[in-house]
């Protein structure tokens, strides 16, 4: 994975709440085996004006020229700026996928879903949450201020502003600590191989049902 | 010792280890698998050289790509080749690993959270995990049971554990009786309604109380699978007299001393008379009326007899603006009556609601009467084949036919349109199923989310109808 330390961008603002993530990535680019290949999908629908399907050659596509990602003034957009109960829905990975090969490096929200907030610190991708009043001052200042940028500072957990001001962010050591490192979480448990042995011989001998039926 | 949770009794009989920087290695007993979420995990194993750490764990079936026509054709009747690509990938994968998995022409085949309970590969006090939100569907059976990315699929394919940080407890009461032509799919959705799409999130719910312990073994499935709707991942209900007989004799289930033993395990899967919870909600059952999704989010829901509400009389900015792109969506209009809502087609499957029950329950709507004319489609997909043996023995499919629905195979179809069965731009359909998203059942369709009986009932009249009126006509003719 991908080390996140400290990262400065430009913002785009997505004014709506419970963005879910079947809007992230529609559901027939979900078709693919790979792990790659789906920025050019990211928010699909909203995106563009005709239907997408897998495979197609984007370039030629009609953009939506009301959507926020289209303007010209944040192409080249890394920190999305999101409302609450952002990617809520299923639990595709793909989601996580789609907004970092966008170019997405964090997302700036009040709220996060479940999933889609694990999912994203896979990725490299930084979900912070803000408090509400806090988000609606980025809203406003990303919006009336063209080229606005913000800095992510995962070592320090903090969002610092153009005029200095900034904002720090909770997040747990585990998490951080593998994002600051680019760690690949199998590699740790496995050194934990041992304990789990330990567990699951345990577990076999209270419970062996729970073992051997499906073959 | 302090008074637990059955969250926290799981979620401590399957730690392995608890870190100094509060993560924790959770122990996974039963890993589900389908196409969609798994290509990316196994071949990150091919990469890394590493193999699955215990096979047993783990159960395969494609579902979210499969057709509902033809399936004696098996994969050579998946016209879409990227589809195919996917299907044929996992049964490759699962050769491969040595997996088991029902593919497409088995008659176990279907929706994996159907399958699960149905073989007893899903049992109390398990922890279950799938790549699939919906995995919350398991916790009806007092199992630790929630979706995970494809990182995480993975990961427990690996290493049979989870890296975990423990949620916070919600309880869930609904007590009282549900009313006549009431269910456990209007149940879900109230609760949805009054705590929001984000009102469980990071929490487990547990749904306790006397309606919850009414409902069959298929309708606390059902109200499960749509905890990932409010927010939460987990959705839980305590083991009763009523999973253990839904349990029994299963292809996967304990036998013999084993089923004895785990019996008397499984007496412990309830939270304790003075366990704690960090959050509680209260719902009056008899209060509860059909619901009716009007929206683009679960949380967008009334009762049949309500109108589509008025965003003028939201104050809240944020939601106000919601409502009113999610009615320019739905081509509705504010203080529409919802039984105005005229439908041109009608979905009946989904893990959500394609359960032996849910199948009976639209029977006895559809019995005898004819779709609307006006109605372009009204379908049946039975969650597995099993379900669609057992419909068949019941007579369920000539009543269906009769009365003009089509009868299809198993998968999870319209609920999400990755196989051919979607909706047509602009177009409003009555579904079972669990997400009205834009575009979720087909570009620029509009979902309305309902019971079994609430579908087949706007099937008969073309647009939405209290199904409790159309009962009681029977009742009383």
């Amino acid at each position: 994975m991908r080390a996140f330390t400290k990262h400065t961008g430009l913002v785009a603002p997505l004014d709506r709440a419970n963005v879910d993530t079947d809007q992230i990535i529609p559901k027939q680019f979900l078709k693919s085996i790979k792990r790659t290949g789906f920025g050019p999908n990211l928010f699909d629908e909203w995106r563009y004006l005709d239907e997408g399907y897998p495979g197609q050659d984007h370039t030629s596509r009609p953009l939506n020229p009301d959507f926020v990602l289209n303007q010209p003034r944040y192409q080249g957009a890394s920190v999305l700026l999101a409302r609450e109960n952002f990617g809520c829905g299923s639990s595709r990975e793909h989601a996580p996928w789609a907004l970092d090969e966008y170019g997405f490096r964090a997302v700036l929200a009040s709220s996060f879903a479940d999933i889609f907030f694990n999912n994203s610190f896979k990725n490299g991708l930084l979900p912070i949450v803000l408090n509400e009043e806090d988000i609606d001052d980025l809203f406003k200042q990303a919006e009336a201020e063209e080229g606005y940028q913000l800095t992510v500072d995962l070592q320090a957990q903090t969002v610092t502003r153009p005029d200095g001001k900034s904002y720090s962010f909770e997040i747990d050591a585990f998490r951080k600590h593998c994002l600051l490192n680019g760690l690949d979480d199998i590699g740790l448990t496995l050194q934990d191989a041992d304990a789990i042995r330990a567990f699951e011989e345990k577990h076999r001998q209270a419970q062996p049902w729970l073992f051997d039926a499906i073959k | 010792m302090s008074a637990k949770t059955l969250y926290d009794k799981l979620w401590d009989s399957h730690l392995v280890k608890q870190r100094d920087d509060g993560s924790a290695l959770l122990y996974i007993d039963r890993h589900l698998l389908h196409e969609v979420t798994s290509p990316q995990a196994f071949e990150g194993l091919r990469l890394a050289d590493r193999k699955p750490w215990r096979i047993d764990a783990n159960l395969a079936t494609p579902d979210h790509n499969v057709p509902t026509i033809n399936r004696a054709a098996g994969v050579a009747g998946i016209d879409d080749l990227v589809s195919k690509l996917q299907v044929t990938t996992l049964d490759d994968n699962c050769k491969d690993f040595g997996i088991l998995e029902f593919q497409m022409t088995d008659r176990r085949q279907g929706i994996v959270h159907v399958v699960g309970p149905e073989q007893g590969a899903t049992l109390p006090g398990m922890t279950i995990v799938c790549g699939d939100s919906h995995t919350a569907t398991h916790g009806a059976f007092g199992a630790l049971a929630h979706g995970i990315g494809t990182s995480e699929v993975e990961h427990v394919l690996a290493t049979q554990c989870l890296v975990a940080k423990k949620m916070k407890n919600m309880l869930v009461q609904v007590d009282g009786e549900l009313g006549f032509g009431v269910t456990a799919k209007d149940i879900v959705l109230a609760v949805i309604g009054k705590i929001g799409t984000a009102g469980g999130n990071g929490h487990a719910i547990e749904f306790a109380g006397s309606a919850i312990r009414g409902l069959s073994m298929e309708g606390r499935m059902t109200v499960c699978n749509m905890a990932i709707e409010a927010g939460a991942r987990v959705g839980l209900v305590a083991c009763d007299e009523k999973t253990v007989a839904y349990v029994k004799d299963r292809p996967y289930a304990p036998k013999g001393g084993d089923w004895d033993k785990a019996v008397a395990a499984w007496q412990d899967l309830v939270s304790d008379a003075d366990a704690v919870f960090d959050t509680v909600v209260e719902l009056d059952a008899a209060q509860i009326k059909p619901q009716v999704s009007w929206g683009t989010s679960p949380e967008m829901v009334v009762a049949i007899d309500a109108k589509v509400p008025n965003p003028a009389r939201e104050t809240d900015a944020v939601k106000r603006s919601g409502y009113q792109r999610a009615l320019q969506y739905m081509g509705l209009e504010a203080d529409q009556p919802i039984t105005s809502i005229k439908l041109d087609r009608v979905f009946i499957g989904s893990c959500t609601n394609s359960r032996i029950e849910d199948l009976r329950a639209a029977a006895v709507v559809a019995k005898g009467r004819r779709v609307a004319n006006t109605v372009k489609q009204a379908m049946v997909v039975p969650g597995s084949g099993l379900v669609k043996e057992q419909a068949e023995r019941e007579g369920l499919d000539v009543i269906f036919k009769a009365a003009g629905f089509e009868w299809r195979d198993p998968g999870c179809s319209m609920c999400l349109a990755m196989n051919p069965d979607r909706l047509q731009p602009g177009e409003h359909c009555a579904s079972t199923s669990n997400r009205n998203f834009e575009g979720r059942q087909g570009n620029g369709g509009r979902t309305h989310l309902v019971s079994p009986a609430m579908a087949a009932a706007a099937a008969i009249a073309g647009h939405f109808v209290d199904v409790r009126d159309m009962l009681t006509e029977e009742a009383s003719a």
